[in-house]
């Protein structure tokens, strides 16, 4: 039933990227065009998505916080809270790649149903990223914690 | 601001927080999609079944949308494939490293008000606007 309450889930989110328009490169490029503001062509909509889902995200686990889940024994909130190096290195680095083509993880997997080519490339070059960084993480900063890389004290 | 999809934007949205609030309720976990995809490719990931099935989810959203009568947009991607493998490893490795992206701390992580999720989303935004005004108002692509 996990299985198929989060197929559940990444659906309503993969409608909620594509309804939003936010799994269009050229529409998230046109929020984080800080020039198109004078210019008269900025594009809010980003900001608009983010409110809404912050607003409901916020109101569904105030309600989450005071039971358990259905599907399992309790809920996994993220246990991290130190405002460190990797954050901060990470977040930037992210950012640029972000800005660089307008794509993040979750519109980058929605667009591979356009089998687009230049998808494609996008989503391997960041498993490949994301492979690279977990063999990093697990040789040279924590060889005794083989899971932690995936345990559920991830923030996200 | 002719671009400005407010409504679309704000159903969109709503459905983002109704997803990610149902999966804790449910499964009680973060829906990030940072963390769900690395669980799901990498070597040495134990839970993968959830994972693989919200990643099933997430493409079948535009097939399904298709039988409504959407089509399903060609991104518009820069035409340099080095370029975008570049992005592609950027974003692979600096959301791994920070834990999380736009969904897992720009969203989940805002609004539980965890300082630290609030700090990556002010920063990856920056770094996002810095690269956009210098790729397309310095550069001039």
């Amino acid at each position: 039933m996990r299985a198929v309450a989060s197929l559940v889930c990444g659906f309503i989110f993969g409608w909620g990227l594509f309804i939003s328009g936010m799994i269009l490169p050229e529409k998230v490029l046109g929020f984080l065009d800080i020039f198109a503001i004078p210019a008269g062509n900025w594009d809010p909509s980003l900001a608009v998505v983010m409110a809404a889902a912050l607003a409901v995200t916020g109101a569904g686990y105030a309600l989450a916080r005071r039971r358990a889940p259905v599907f399992e024994t309790r809920n996994q909130w993220p246990t991290q809270t130190a405002i460190d190096r990797p954050l901060v290195v990470g977040a930037v680095l992210f950012g640029i790649g972000w800005g660089l083509v307008g794509l993040c993880p979750g519109p980058a997997i929605v667009n591979l149903a356009s089998l687009s080519p230049g998808i494609i490339v996008f989503v391997v070059a960041m498993a490949v990223g994301t492979i690279a960084h977990d063999h990093w993480y697990a040789r040279s900063v924590a060889p005794d914690a083989r899971t932690l890389a995936t345990a559920g004290v991830a923030d996200g | 601001m002719a671009n400005f999809t407010p409504i679309s934007a704000a159903i969109g949205g709503a459905l983002i927080g109704l997803s990610a609030v149902l999966l804790m309720l449910l499964n009680g976990r973060i829906a990030g999609i940072t963390g769900v995809f690395a669980g799901l490719i990498d070597p040495i990931s134990t839970d993968r079944a959830w994972r693989a099935t919200f990643v099933a989810g997430l493409i079948a959203a535009p097939l399904s949308a298709v039988l409504l009568g959407y089509t399903i947009p060609i991104p518009h991607l820069p035409t340099s494939f080095i370029t975008i493998a570049t992005a592609g490893l950027l974003v692979g490795f600096g959301t791994r490293l920070s834990n999380g992206c736009t969904s897992g701390h720009g969203i989940c992580g805002v609004a539980r008000l965890s300082p630290r999720s609030i700090t990556a989303t002010a920063i990856f935004m920056a770094a996002a606007i810095a690269v956009v005004a210098v790729t397309r108002h310095v550069i001039g692509g």
